[in-house]
Formats: structure tokens, C-alpha cells, sequence
């Protein structure tokens, strides 16, 4: 009875997320999965009927390089943002409070102008006449015929740049939380201090660095505008072939299939690490940290 | 010198407590491990004196850990100043004071996680002062046990030997030692949020002592633990050092831990050494009015010498107070002001005058306060101008006796032996002495 009725309640709280979840994400995506099996429309709409012949096409020769070149981005990208973000996260956690406030304005703040107007701002900069350029070419580190823009590099730089403070505030949260007594502890043990950063600091921040993953990582791979602005046609992403073909080839059909592409791409690997998290928290039934 | 006439400050603990650590160990309690080949190195003594440390053996030991006019300032907050201190290896040695005296600083100095603005330490003839932490022969259990959270008891006691990147087989031999030392083997798969605060308090121990310290630091590790616990803890500490035979270092705010565990103890107070000694001489000698009132309760009397009786004793001038005769160990002149400290157990309390023989106190006041404590009753008699806390124990207690109640006038008396002359003194000390309102 009392079982009863608490299950009831507990159904009546999550109903207004599984509501939200619902129409807003998974019948969205089913959509998308079900017009992949549509045939083209010249309209620019989905077909009648069903048909094989869009995922037949995913076979373009053109496909498993952009693929691939995605995935590569992403991943460094998701990479290096945490390589950064530990760091600076560590110290900003350090850091006396009237400071890190300041220290943390100034990590959100390019988020007060518009994500566009940055990207474009990249672009000056690293355009042949642009400020970096003209720089890097007076001090020689560069040769005035290597170009900055339009290849895979400015993807990366651009993607590291708009990526970076996504990772900086979950680790921070997580550092923030974490208690520095810990390192004295490893470091009276014998423990380095680089020793007591990875066996103590990293661990105790995990929660931290896996969001920082996901946050940073699930976004790059859908990334077009960046590549888009900054990269040449060698440094296309999957996601700017899906706005080729909504936009430029009017297929929608074949851009739910690239989508379903990335959905998998996306989804497989997070339920591997989602399904070894489960294995391993069953093995340690505990709230950890009083998070 | 000043304890030349008074009882040889013996240390050993009380038979009563000798009696509670075999009755721990009879019932195969929790350190019933031998670990008396625990720590290499350490000179193989007869089974009769591991038993029981030989504090002969520490005694004679030479200086072994030093701190030479060791200073930190945090600001203009000289929280250590001009510190100087031996201690000898194989000793339990507290460092003792209220919070805020530094003695934190000066335990974290000897860790490494301070630099002193100046002075140095010096371990086992080796100057440590600019040794970060890990270099440092020394571990510390932490007040907060600051165990591992994402490890289990076992790796957790295990950090320090694979930092050291020793071999497996090694690890797992030592750690199985440890588990059976703390009596945790049950636990070693679990972690640390798992388990109660007494098991961290032990893992954080053998979490430490695994890395056979020269020295091992505690930082107040008993203050988290509830009453029952700490009586426990307590006395498990005192078995393991009697086990592992090294040299413990004590920080503490609890007189009562540090007299009971401690073979020497420095009490400190702003930064500054008060006073050391062993907890028989700081109790029975105390040198300064804060130890004084630090380290138990006492009553404060100023007056100045009137003239000697005899070699060794004085009559003092108490205003409103009548003449005393007191043991001026210090060989004041005539003339000089003294500041005298009585502690309240040494006063004897009656209803008729005692009789008057040599260097035997005796003044009439009425008592303004009575506690009845059980085993003992606390008074507080006016004697003039002053309020005198007394302790009286009772060694019997008849029912039919009428006992000393409020209001009465009484004549209280104390031995001539039993007071003690201050070398310094501050009025701010006497707040201390714990009093009734």
C-alpha cells in the first residue's frame, strides 16, 4: 500500500521531465530516423512510401574521410579543452575567493558577444592581412605564404577557443568541491607534486572531467558554423554536409541519414561509458563526496 | 633546579591504566599483533623492556628531533617565535596549548607545509628545514584522516609504498600486516566513506606508520571522535607506540590526552613555549601562570617575600590575606613581589581550626559555593578579598556525617610544600581558572 503510493508519487515528479524528454527529444529523433527511410522529394519535403535507397547512399567514397575527420576534431578538441581546464580549473579552485569571482567573470565573458561575431573575429585574425598573421610573420615563426585560415588547424583552434570555458566551469565545480587536504595527505605520503595531482586531484574531480567531456565533445561533433566560417572546403565536418543537403541540395531525407550517422556516432560510445560508470557504481553503492 | 626537592616526576602511567591496556590486550583486543620487528633499525631490546618501552631507554636517547629558533609569521601573526625544542627519538612528545598557540604551525613546519621565516629543524642530524614533504622521514595522521575517497582502506594504506613504486608482493605482504595490526582485514575492500570514524582514525594510522616514519606527526586526531571512542583511541595509541617504538609528535588542545599519553609535553601559548616537561612537573611546577591555569585549575595569589624561614622557605605578604609560609625554590630575595599558585586539591577544609604546627597554612573564610561531585566536592571559600576553589576527595563518605554545606565558616589550610612561586605571571591567565558564576 504505502509501497504503492510512494511509486505513484514518484511517477507524478518525473512525469513533467519524461513529458519535456519526450516531445522534445525523443520523438524529434524518431522523426529524423523515420524520414531517413523516406524517399527524396524535389520539393525539398520527404517522399511517400519507404525506401532503403537514402542509407544505400550514405556509401558516398566522400563520407567515411568526413566522418572520420569529425570524429578526429571532436575528440582533440574534447582533448585539449580538458588538458587546459584541469589546470586552470586546480588553481581557480586555489585561487582567494574575491579573485576567482573576477577570474571566473572573465572566463564567461566572451560569452556576452555573439558566438558568430567571435568566429568571424578569428577569421581577421587569422586572415593573411589579419593581426596574428602580420605577428607571427614579423617575429618569423611563420612564412608569409603559410596560411593560418581555411585549413583543419583554424577548425581546431576555433573549436578549442569556443569550447574551452564549457570544460573550465564543470571542472572548476568539481575542484572546487574537492578537498585540498587531500594533496598535503599524498604529498606526506611521498607523492610528488604532479604524483599527488593525478592520483589524488584527478580522481577526486572525475565527476568533473566526464561532464566536461560530454559537454564539450557531443557539441563539437555537431559543429558546423565554425568550420563553416573558418575552415576551406578540405576541413569540411559531418555537420556541414547536413546543411548542404537541407539547405543547398534540398534532400532532406539524406540529411536525416548523415544526422542518424551522427546520432550513432554520438550514442554508441556514451552508452559504453554510461554502462561501465553503472558496472562500476554498483560495485560502490555510496553518494559520494556529499555531491 | 626546581624540582630538586619535590618527587622525581616518574614517568609511567597510573596503575590503572597499565591495568586497562593489558585487559585490552588479555582479551586479545585490537593490538594484540606483535610488532615489535615493525620498524627496522630499531635497537633489539629484551621482551621485559619492549614491554613496557624502557622509558630509560628514551630518556637516554640523544637529541633527536630539533627545532632552532624556529619562527612563522602569517601577517603580523607571529604564530611560532623563536622556538627551540629537543626531542628525543622513541619519546611520545605533545605539544599542548589552546587554538591559536601555534602549535599546529610548528607540527606542519616539521611536515614541510610551512618554511619557517627563520631557524631550522633538524631530524636525526640531517637539516630538514628545506625538504619539501615527500623527502621527509616523517608522516602525518591528519585531524580529518584525509583518507582517499576513491580508494579502498586497502589502497589507501597502501599509497605510500606504491608511490615508492615497491613490488607488488611486497605491497600486498605489508598492507596484510598493517589490516592485521588495525584489525581491519574485514573491511579492506571497502571505502572510506563506508566505514565508522574510529576504523578511519585507524587506517589513517596504519596508513602512516606503513612508511616507517622516523617520526609521526598527529594533528588533534582524537577530536573528531565522540567521548567513549577517544577513551578507546587513546588508549590504542598508547599500544602502538609502545608496539612500534617510534617517536610520537602530539598536537593537542585536550590536557587530558596529553597528560595521560605523553612522556614529555610542551605547553604553548602565542607562539612561545611556555614550558616543558614531563606531565608530573608541568602539573606539580609550573613554571608560568598560563601553564598554571592551562593544565588544570589553581588559585593566584600576589604578594612579595616578608622573610626566609630557614634555608629553603619564605613568609610571604598576601594583602588581605594572612602571612604564608611557602618553599621558595626559587631563592627570592626579601623584598621581591612573587606571584603564588595553589591548585584547589591541596587545600584542606574544616569546620575546626587545625592545629598549628611548622610550615602549615591555615585562614578562616566562609564557603560561598558547594558542588557535590560524586567521588569529590568542589568549595569555594572567601577568604577576604579572595574566592578560593578547593577540591576535596572523598575517601569515605559516612551518611550520618554532617558534610560542609554553603554558608558555613570554615578555616582552610595547605602545606607549606605545596605552593608554587610563578616566574611569569599575566593578569589574562586567570580567566582560565574555571569558575562557577
Amino acid at each position: 500500500m504505502a509501497t504503492s503510493r510512494a511509486r505513484l508519487n514518484e511517477i507524478l515528479v518525473t512525469l513533467p521531465s519524461a513529458g519535456w524528454l519526450a516531445v522534445l527529444f525523443v520523438v524529434p529523433a524518431l522523426i529524423v530516423v523515420a524520414i531517413s527511410f523516406k524517399p527524396t522529394d524535389p520539393l525539398g519535403g520527404a517522399g511517400a512510401g519507404w525506401t532503403l535507397e537514402t542509407l544505400r547512399s550514405l556509401g558516398n567514397p566522400n563520407y567515411p574521410a568526413i566522418l572520420w575527420r569529425t570524429l578526429w576534431l571532436s575528440i582533440t578538441t574534447t582533448a585539449l579543452c580538458i588538458m587546459l581546464a584541469t589546470p586552470v580549473g586546480y588553481c581557480l579552485a586555489r585561487l582567494e575567493k574575491k579573485w576567482r569571482q573576477m577570474v571566473l567573470l572573465l572566463v564567461v565573458v566572451p560569452f556576452w558577444t555573439s558566438f558568430l561575431i567571435r568566429i568571424f573575429a578569428w577569421k581577421m585574425l587569422l586572415h593573411p592581412e589579419g593581426f596574428i598573421k602580420q605577428m607571427l610573420v614579423s617575429l618569423r615563426i611563420v612564412a608569409p605564404e603559410t596560411p593560418l585560415l581555411y585549413n583543419q588547424w583554424a577548425v581546431l583552434l576555433v573549436m578549442v577557443y569556443t569550447f574551452l570555458p564549457f570544460a573550465i566551469l564543470p571542472v572548476y565545480a568539481a575542484a572546487e568541491k574537492f578537498d585540498f587536504r587531500l594533496i598535503e595527505a599524498a604529498r606526506d605520503l611521498g607523492a610528488r607534486r604532479f604524483q599527488a595531482f593525478c592520483r589524488v586531484f584527478l580522481p577526486g574531480i572525475r565527476r568533473g572531467l566526464f561532464t566536461a567531456l560530454l559537454i564539450v565533445f557531443i557539441p563539437a561533433l555537431g559543429s558546423y558554423v565554425i568550420p563553416d566560417i573558418v575552415g576551406g572546403p578540405g576541413a569540411e565536418m559531418l555537420g556541414n554536409k547536413i546543411a548542404q543537403r537541407v539547405f543547398v541540395d534540398r534532400n532532406l531525407p539524406h540529411a536525416c541519414a548523415l544526422s542518424l550517422l551522427l546520432i550513432l556516432a554520438v550514442l554508441l560510445p556514451l552508452i559504453a561509458v554510461l554502462a561501465l560508470q553503472g558496472a562500476k557504481d554498483k560495485a560502490r553503492p555510496i553518494i559520494e563526496e556529499g555531491a | 633546579m626546581m624540582s630538586n626537592c619535590r618527587p622525581e616526576a616518574r614517568r609511567r602511567k597510573s596503575p590503572a591504566h597499565i591495568s586497562l591496556s593489558s585487559f585490552v590486550l588479555d582479551r586479545g583486543g585490537p593490538w594484540t599483533y606483535n610488532a615489535r620487528s615493525f620498524i627496522k633499525g630499531r635497537p633489539e631490546t629484551t621482551t621485559d623492556q619492549s614491554k613496557n618501552r624502557g622509558a630509560a631507554a628514551a630518556m637516554n636517547a640523544p637529541d633527536f628531533l630539533e627545532f632552532k629558533n624556529v619562527s612563522r609569521h602569517f601577517g603580523n601573526v607571529r604564530a611560532v617565535d623563536q622556538v627551540s625544542l629537543s626531542i628525543r627519538r622513541g619519546e611520545f612528545f605533545s605539544l599542548l596549548g589552546p587554538s591559536g598557540c601555534g602549535k599546529t604551525t610548528l607540527l606542519r613546519i616539521l611536515a614541510g607545509f610551512e618554511r619557517p621565516d627563520t631557524g631550522c629543524v633538524i631530524l636525526n642530524g640531517q637539516d630538514i628545514t628545506q625538504l619539501p614533504p615527500n623527502r621527509r622521514k616523517v608522516n602525518t595522521i591528519f585531524q580529518s584522516y584525509a583518507l582517499f575517497p576513491h580508494l579502498t582502506v586497502r589502497d589507501n594504506i597502501a599509497f605510500g609504498l606504491r608511490i615508492e613504486k615497491r613490488p607488488q608482493r611486497e605491497i600486498d605482504h605489508e598492507v596484510d600486516r598493517m589490516l592485521e595490526l588495525i584489525q581491519m582485514k574485514a573491511e579492506a575492500a571497502k571505502f572510506p566513506d563506508t566505514i565508522s570514524g574510529g576504523q578511519k582514525q585507524r587506517v589513517a594510522i596504519a596508513r602512516a606508520l606503513i612508511k616507517k616514519p622516523q617520526v609521526l606527526l598527529l594533528d588533534e586526531p582524537l577530536a573528531a571522535l565522540d567521548l567513549k571512542l577517544r577513551q578507546r583511541m587513546l588508549i590504542e595509541l598508547d599500544l602502538i607506540h609502545d608496539e612500534v617504538g617510534i617517536t610520537f609528535l602530539y598536537v593537542t588542545h585536550d590536557q587530558g590526552e596529553a597528560m595521560s599519553l605523553s612522556d614529555r609535553i610542551a605547553v604553548m601559548n602565542n607562539g612561545i613555549i611556555e614550558q616543558v616537561g614531563t606531565p608530573a612537573e608541568i602539573y606539580e611546577a609550573p613554571r608560568s601562570s598560563f601553564v598554571a591555569a592551562f593544565i588544570g585549575d589553581t588559585n593566584f595569589f600576589e604578594g612579595r617575600v616578608a622573610e626566609f624561614v630557614g634555608s629553603e622557605y619564605s613568609r610571604l605578604v598576601i594583602d588581605g590575606f594572612p602571612d604564608t609560609v611557602v618553599f621558595n625554590d626559587k631563592q627570592l630575595a626579601v623584598g621581591n613581589p612573587v606571584f603564588l599558585s595553589v591548585r584547589p586539591e591541596k587545600f584542606y577544609i574544616s569546620r575546626e581550626q587545625p592545629e598549628s604546627i611548622p610550615k602549615r597554612n591555615a585562614a578562616p573564610g566562609r564557603v560561598e559555593e558547594v558542588i557535590y561531585q560524586g567521588s569529590q566536592t568542589r568549595y569555594w571559600v572567601r577568604v577576604q578579598e579572595y574566592r578560593i576553589a578547593i577540591v576535596q576527595q572523598h575517601s569515605r563518605f559516612l551518611l550520618d556525617e554532617k558534610p560542609i554545606t554553603w554558608d558555613e565558616n570554615v578555616w582552610i589550610s595547605w602545606h607549606a610544600d605545596d605552593g608554587f612561586m610563578l616566574e611569569r605571571y599575566s593578569q589574562s591567565d586567570e580567566q582560565l581558572v574555571t569558575l562557577p558564576e
